[in-house]
């Protein structure tokens, strides 16, 4: 190939890395900006940092309910999707299963379907056929919990199946040689072994479910409320309160941040879904 | 010998949860769309009435327009994100100082909440607070305002789709890309090719299966679009932004029309798994030819 120009190739990246970050640093501009500062000329730098919108989020009992939901709905989902996915790609991986290919190709039909389509059955199902009397799955977190597993249980499957498949089935032969029951194999020997692969499946399923807005807003009204549809419900038509916009916006973007620098690396594999192999 | 109880039991759950979740969902929504329902109707119960749901969506054209509005807009999207996204790659396949750093921040769009991408957009587009208009005002005398413009929507809401899903496209290619053998680059160059032929004749091939694949899930989640693009644009100006998704949330969902909202949804599932069905076997049908030689 040509010579290489590294000077070209950083100046090239430092731009696109520039154009990257721009509309996420713009948005932190106008969180910490008092309103009538918004619509005088839009300047890059920061003279001073105006906290308040924050300090009104925060402190905010509606929306601190949101956060509050947000993280019970992700971290329960996160944590069922991992264990159901380990459970269930030990046995795909483990056990001559009748059919099994067939069961493991079904799942990840579940996540190509667009959520849109599945609004008004799953609105349906939730306000009239799930109802136990006076309660109803509709706008409970529980229901938001199992509802997330449709499309991260997949998901969680088809990451976490070549993890259990690589391990050696050697291993579990000789501890049930030795007297090791199957709980024992999978605590003893097949947990500890696929424990970063569980790590960031679990991480990533959190993420998702955090992240997820249409069927949060449509599937909750008050009690189950997350902080995406929190987000949403400050864009009026009339007086849209920017700042506060901004700052729900960059407290809905911190633990997405949080957890991109800690398994940055294993991120592209989870997306792609294991389409393309590395 | 362990027995197949135990496995069946704990792949148990996963059925159950998937079973009640998806596929009940979709034979309810089937049932529905053969059925006149809408509960605060002036007839609050269900009637059965046959493809009549169809029938009419076959005419709705507000239904027909969005579908053509989604279409364009993924076409665009994801078109412009492959060549871009491939350019990137290849960039990122010479040695330079500060390689990991660079692709570490071109990777971050993607954890970004849709919804919270839209917002940012939202923020940087809005006429009078966003940067955007602000410049093309001063710079080139040029009114952004995606509020009026349907272009410039149609636009914008393609170019924020480029920005969050870019480095996507750019790291599988760039996975596939490293992942090639030496020996074909290096014997074109003995034989005197160019870098158009080299492309052409020597990677193109190679790395089609990974281009058809990203080019897969792109196309699937560009067709599911809704958040960002209800957040920059609410769909609008018109229904100029309106792509499906949005067009089954804000119009056909708020109606109460159950009937006619579950025909759509139908169509719309259809739409999709065909479409997804069609690149999925251009991709397989690909990997079989190239197989026995």
């Amino acid at each position: 190939m040509r010579a290489n120009r590294p000077v070209f190739s950083i100046l090239l990246w430092t731009l696109l890395s520039l154009l990257t970050l721009f509309p996420i640093y713009w948005l932190f501009v106008i969180s910490v900006k008092p309103a009538v500062e918004l619509f005088t000329t839009p300047s890059l730098l920061l003279e001073t940092v105006y906290w308040k919108n924050y300090v009104k989020v925060l402190g905010d009992d509606t929306l601190r309910r949101y956060m509050f939901n947000s993280i019970v709905i992700s971290s329960g989902n996160a944590v069922l999707v991992t264990v159901l996915a380990f459970m269930a790609c030990y046995a795909l991986s483990r056990f001559d299963l009748a059919g099994k290919e067939n069961i493991f190709f079904w799942t990840i039909t579940n996540r190509m379907a667009p959520a849109a389509v599945f609004l008004l059955p799953f609105f349906l199902l939730f306000t009239q056929v799930f109802v136990i009397g006076e309660w109803k799955l509709y706008d409970t977190r529980t229901g938001m919990i199992l509802l997330y597993c449709t499309f991260n249980l997949p998901f969680a499957i088809w990451t976490l199946r070549p993890t259990i498949d690589a391990i050696p089935k050697e291993l579990d032969e000789a501890a049930t040689v030795d007297g090791a029951t199957t709980w024992q194999v999978i605590r003893e020997v097949i947990f500890p072994l696929a424990r970063p692969g569980l790590a960031v499946t679990l991480i990533l399923t959190w993420v998702f479910a955090w992240n997820e807005f249409l069927l949060a807003a449509t599937l909750t009204s008050f009690n189950a409320r997350t902080i995406t549809t929190g987000l949403s419900e400050y864009v009026t038509t009339t007086g849209t309160e920017w700042g506060t916009m901004a700052s729900i916006a960059i407290i809905t973007l911190i633990p997405a941040l949080l957890i991109f620098s800690i398994v940055q690396r294993h991120i592209v594999a989870g997306l792609t879904f294991g389409a393309v192999k590395e | 010998m362990r027995s197949n109880r135990v496995g069946w039991l704990m792949l148990a759950p996963t059925i159950a949860i998937l079973g009640i979740f998806g596929i009940v969902p979709f034979l309810y929504v089937l049932y529905v769309a053969f059925h006149q329902w809408n509960p605060f109707g002036a007839n609050p119960y269900m009637i059965y009435n046959g493809a009549d749901n169809f029938r009419r969506l076959v005419f709705d054209n507000e239904f027909l327009t969005s579908i053509a509005f989604t279409l364009k807009f993924a076409f665009f999207a994801v078109v412009s994100e492959v060549i871009l996204g491939y350019l990137l790659a290849q960039l990122f396949m010479r040695e330079f100082p500060g390689r990991g750093l660079f692709r570490t921040i071109h990777t971050l769009p993607l954890i970004v909440a849709p919804i919270v991408v839209g917002s940012v957009w939202r923020l940087m587009t809005t006429p009078s607070i966003g940067i955007i208009p602000y410049l093309l005002k001063s710079w080139f005398g040029y009114d952004l305002n995606i509020g009026r413009d349907a272009t410039m929507a149609f636009a914008l809401t393609v170019i924020m789709d480029i920005w969050h899903w870019t480095p996507l496209v750019t790291l599988t290619l760039l996975a596939a890309l490293v992942s090639l053998p030496k020996e074909p680059f290096e014997q074109a160059q003995i034989d005197g090719a160019n870098r158009w032929q080299i492309f052409w004749h020597v990677t193109l091939p190679m790395i089609r299966p990974a281009i058809l694949a990203t080019v897969f899930i792109r196309l699937m989640d560009a067709l599911r679009t809704v958040d960002e693009v209800w957040m920059l644009t609410g769909g609008g100006p018109g229904a100029a932004t309106r792509y499906l998704g949005l067009h089954i949330w804000k119009i056909v969902f708020p109606k109460t029309d159950y009937g006619y909202g579950s025909a759509t949804s139908i169509i719309v599932l259809y739409l999709t798994l065909v479409m997804c069905w069609l690149l999925y076997v251009a991709l397989v049908a690909r990997r079989d030819q190239k197989r026995p030689s």
